[in-house]
């Protein structure tokens, strides 16, 4: 019991530099290895949902141009929210005020344009700080008291929401603002949201005759799809930029760190504080895009817009990959479960099926990614 | 002897009411194995949470090098070259081996404007360091949930070492781990001592701390009961004093020193 029990283990397994065989430890084959990705579940549902409405709707016009753009439009809605969804979801916390500040963004936007006649820049710009400033509110509460996201955040839900309805009714009496689209027009920051681009390329392809023209009315000789929404462009860039901060960068890091263990991430200097509050903003962020992008599409902004979206953010990043407990997701997976979304509720709608069980679906589909997504945790950590 | 890295004098540390130092002193040499002895509820924790700049403390004094010091947070302590290796907190397992041993202190290439972590230095160092401590990684990917108890501590202490430890504060290390395992982390703390790095190692297993230590420390009640050198002690000794009286000891005596 003395200084020998320290030698190095002589069966070779403390060998430096000498790296040998465990035979209790399996070879894992490269089919096994490419399964443990939080993206699986969704690259598979992706390719299952696209051969399903193949066959079922092919000749509906889902796949054309502008059956693309129908259901392109509905899924970077749903891949906006899920980006930020899906890093605060990461970091180990859920909002489930998304849907309400929705609601609530676009009102500020109507209300400080409209009613109260500033700039549509001034009132994007306001909209937008008073999100973040709101998202940090959610963080610093779950931060300082403790509580769980989920009730500090619901409680946001119905807060934002009765705000949202007693503003409008107390300004202008009623719960739907319009007459943003002419306080829109010429405005820079407002074609950020609501313009599209790429229109010279889709003119092209029409006098191509690859994308059909209008043949009659006022836009005779147009494409049927003249651009790209924002909307879209919006969706890609969040995207692309969450995936790469996640991935890529050292905050990414902390991301991963503060939703796997925030104690331990703590004692190895990692400010997860300061990591999950920014994560609220973020959401909060992209709620305004999404609030934003929609108020200038429609023209118009109504207290009880985004009804339902924090679930549906969740589902897309649960779709995605991403465990509920926190550490583990994929911004990839995130984006794939908002392109399922978006192509099963409209593309049943093309396949002329009842929409209502588009929830069917939904609820379907979410438990069963649930399953798979604690499956692939178990063969990662090797619980068993 | 050489003069100590760290030296904590006449440690006190009140939460409200309950005192949970009563006046605790221990040193820590270059290149010795320190043990931290006591039973449950002793303060084993509270004082090493003190040194690792978790809690600051009521009376006392900390000093390194000889100059007196007081850590504001984890990070000041971390500068200062003092890491600690919790038991149950060292790692995240759902997170790769490399973001595990480099949480905190990523290294970042710059790509134009941007600044992204340089993941080729850090799996190759990764993959170096783990190599040195005698862990084979399958691939530094590998989420850390899958190495054993052994390995985690071992990657653990591996990540302080390279990131300049000068002391080095291991929290029940061998607590939960298997024979096997726990020679393994024996075996490291040898290795990580002979670079000259202080060590202290807290455990309530007499054992264990027979097995590596230099000095042993025994805490009872929030307070130090002595410091004893290696070989001055017997392990009979050791244990008697951590459970303060005899009753134990005759216990022992119809278990067979098998406790």
């Amino acid at each position: 019991m003395t200084a020998t029990k320290a030698e190095p283990d002589p069966s070779g397994a403390s060998q430096p530099g000498a790296p040998q065989k465990d035979e209790r430890v399996k070879e894992i084959s490269g089919f096994r290895k490419a399964m443990i990705r939080p993206e699986l579940g969704s690259i598979c549902g992706t390719i299952l949902v696209f051969v399903f409405f193949l066959m079922v709707a092919h000749d509906s016009g889902m796949f054309s141009a502008e059956g693309v753009l129908n259901w392109g439009v509905v899924s970077a809605q749903f891949a906006i929210i899920a980006a930020g969804a899906c890093l605060l979801m990461i970091a180990g916390e859920f909002d489930l005020s998304v849907g309400s500040m929705i609601g609530f963004s676009g009102v500020v936007i109507a209300l400080m344009s409209v009613t109260w006649g500033f700039p549509m820049w001034v009132a994007i710009i306001t909209a937008f700080i008073v999100a973040i400033a709101i998202g940090w509110l959610n963080g610093y509460l779950v931060i300082r008291t403790g509580l769980p996201s989920f009730i500090v955040t619901l409680a946001f839900l119905y807060i934002l929401r009765g705000l949202t309805i007693f503003a409008a009714i107390a300004t202008t009496n009623k719960t739907i603002i319009g007459g943003i689209r002419d306080k829109a027009e010429g405005d820079w920051l407002a074609a950020l949201f609501g313009g599209k681009i790429l229109n010279g390329f889709f003119v092209w392809l029409a006098d191509l005759g690859l994308i059909g023209k209008f043949v009659a009315g006022s836009r005779a000789g147009q494409p049927i799809v003249d651009g790209v929404p924002m909307l879209i462009v919006w969706a890609l860039i969040l995207i692309v930029f969450a995936h790469l901060l996640l991935t890529r960068t050292q905050f990414g890091n902390w991301i991963y760190a503060a939703g796997g263990d925030a104690q331990a991430a703590r004692y190895t200097g990692v400010p997860v504080d300061r990591v999950k509050i920014l994560m609220f903003m973020f959401t909060a962020f992209c709620a305004t895009v999404f609030a934003t992008c929609q108020v200038m599409e429609f023209g118009s902004a109504a207290a009880d817009r985004g009804l339902l979206k924090e679930f549906e953010a969740i589902i897309s990043v649960v779709i995605g990959g991403a465990l509920l407990t926190g550490g583990y997701g994929s911004v990839i997976g995130a984006a794939l479960g908002a392109l399922i979304f978006g192509v099963v509720q409209q593309g049943l709608f093309f396949a002329g099926v009842e929409s209502s069980l588009f929830r069917v679906f939904l609820g379907g589909i979410l438990l069963l990614a649930v399953i798979l997504n604690t499956y692939i945790r178990r063969i990662i950590t090797g619980e068993r | 002897m050489s003069s100590p890295l760290i030296e904590l004098r006449d440690i006190e540390k009140h939460f409200g009411a309950v005192i949970a130092l009563a006046g605790v002193s221990l040193s820590v040499h270059p290149g010795e194995c320190h043990c931290l002895l006591g039973d449950n509820g002793a303060g084993k924790s509270t004082f090493i949470k003190t040194m690792s700049g978790v809690h600051s403390p009521s009376k006392g004094k900390i000093l390194m090098d000889g100059n007196e010091i007081n850590f504001a947070s984890t990070r000041n302590a971390i500068e200062a070259g003092i890491a600690t290796v919790y038991q149950d907190l060292a790692m995240i397992p759902l997170m790769s081996v490399t973001r595990n041993f480099w949480m905190g202190r990523e290294p970042t290439k710059r790509v134009g404007p941007l600044k992204f972590i340089d993941f080729d230095k850090a799996n190759q160092v990764t993959m170096d360091e783990m190599a040195k401590m005698g862990i084979r990684l399958r691939e530094p990917d590998q989420a850390v949930g899958t190495l054993s108890g052994g390995e985690r501590q071992t990657v653990a202490i591996a990540r302080a070492v390279y990131f300049g430890a000068k002391v080095l504060i291991l929290d029940e290390p061998t607590s939960a781990l298997g024979v096997r395992q726990t020679s393994n982390v024996l075996a490291t703390i040898d290795k990580v001592r002979k670079k000259g790095i202080g060590v202290v190692f807290i455990s309530h297993n007499v054992r264990h701390a027979m097995a590596v230590g230099d000095r042993f420390t025994v805490l009872n009640r929030g307070q130090t009961l002595g410091t004893a050198n290696r070989g001055e002690i017997s392990p009979e000794e050791l244990q008697e004093l951590m459970a303060g009286g005899q009753e134990l000891a005759e216990l022992e005596g119809s278990l067979g020193g098998t406790v």
